[in-house]
């Protein structure tokens, strides 16, 4: 499995990179993709413990995956959110759809 | 004092130069004495700006974007140019969640953002010859000191 992502049981959670466009949604959508149909995932967790950008690609990826993972009921949610990218969330109406948790990580380490 | 200044970078409508436009174009930007705040906000609307020329614009192949940056008195105005394939109906594509792409997990929010990022957004497209989104934010909003 990728560096970035992480299989818990049924949770799947993707560490999400310093900034995230275009350019890095194409890059990590992909092999998200890949895991989620392999089945056996009812819960995804987007970490965004170490990300401060993200522009409407991010929001895009976001989607995307919730509808996938919809159609056999798993749930969506994001964590470790900074103020900046709860912004972008609130702005662009998808905080109504998944999960987001602002909590502050209080046991950073480097993976 | 004089604060005026110009730049103009050109990229191909590669993704990976996404990342360094947006951040030369805050990288000047900061001689305007920007918060932290105000810097990711240009960032953002930029970001959008290039990827809609790489998304759209140039969907079929790579080509010359062009940005151009002014600073004049307080005032940061970023223009970014592109001879693609033009938008027909510039009101319908920037109304918030309108997207041509949604297989492509376009949210339809890259006008949204730019318009709420930055003071005033213009675009002006030609099906066929090209779109030019002209963007400018006033800096230093929050800091009437530096009158």
């Amino acid at each position: 499995m990728e560096e970035f992502m992480r299989k818990r049981g049924t949770m799947l959670t993707v560490y999400i990179p310093r900034e995230l466009d275009h350019h890095f949604a194409q890059q990590i959508t992909g092999s998200i993709d890949q895991e989620l149909e392999r089945g056996a995932v009812s819960q995804l967790v987007f970490d965004f413990s170490d990300t401060d950008f993200m522009d409407s690609a991010g929001i895009g990826m976001i989607m995307g995956r919730k509808r996938l993972l919809s159609y056999s009921g798993g749930t969506v949610s994001a964590i470790h959110v900074n103020d900046r990218i709860l912004r972008i969330m609130q702005l662009s109406g998808i905080y109504k759809h998944i999960e987001i948790s602002q909590e502050p990580v209080w046991n950073h380490r480097k993976r | 004092m004089e604060k005026k200044n110009e730049m103009v970078l050109e990229v191909e409508s590669r993704s990976c130069n996404e990342g360094l436009v947006r951040i030369a174009v805050a990288a000047f930007s900061t001689q305007l004495n920007p918060t932290l705040e105000e810097v990711t906000d240009i960032k953002t609307a930029v970001s959008e700006a290039i990827t809609n020329c790489i998304v759209h614009a140039y969907d079929t192949g790579t080509e010359k974007i062009r940005v151009e940056c002014r600073n004049e008195q307080r005032e940061l105005t970023v223009v970014v140019k592109d001879t693609g394939k033009g938008i027909e109906n510039v009101e319908k594509a920037m109304e918030p969640l309108y997207t041509t792409k949604p297989e492509q997990d376009r949210s339809g929010m890259g006008f949204a953002f730019m318009e709420a990022f930055m003071d005033q957004v213009t675009v002006e497209s030609e099906p066929g010859k090209g779109t030019t989104v002209t963007m400018k934010k006033l800096i230093g909003r929050q800091n009437p000191v530096f009158e």
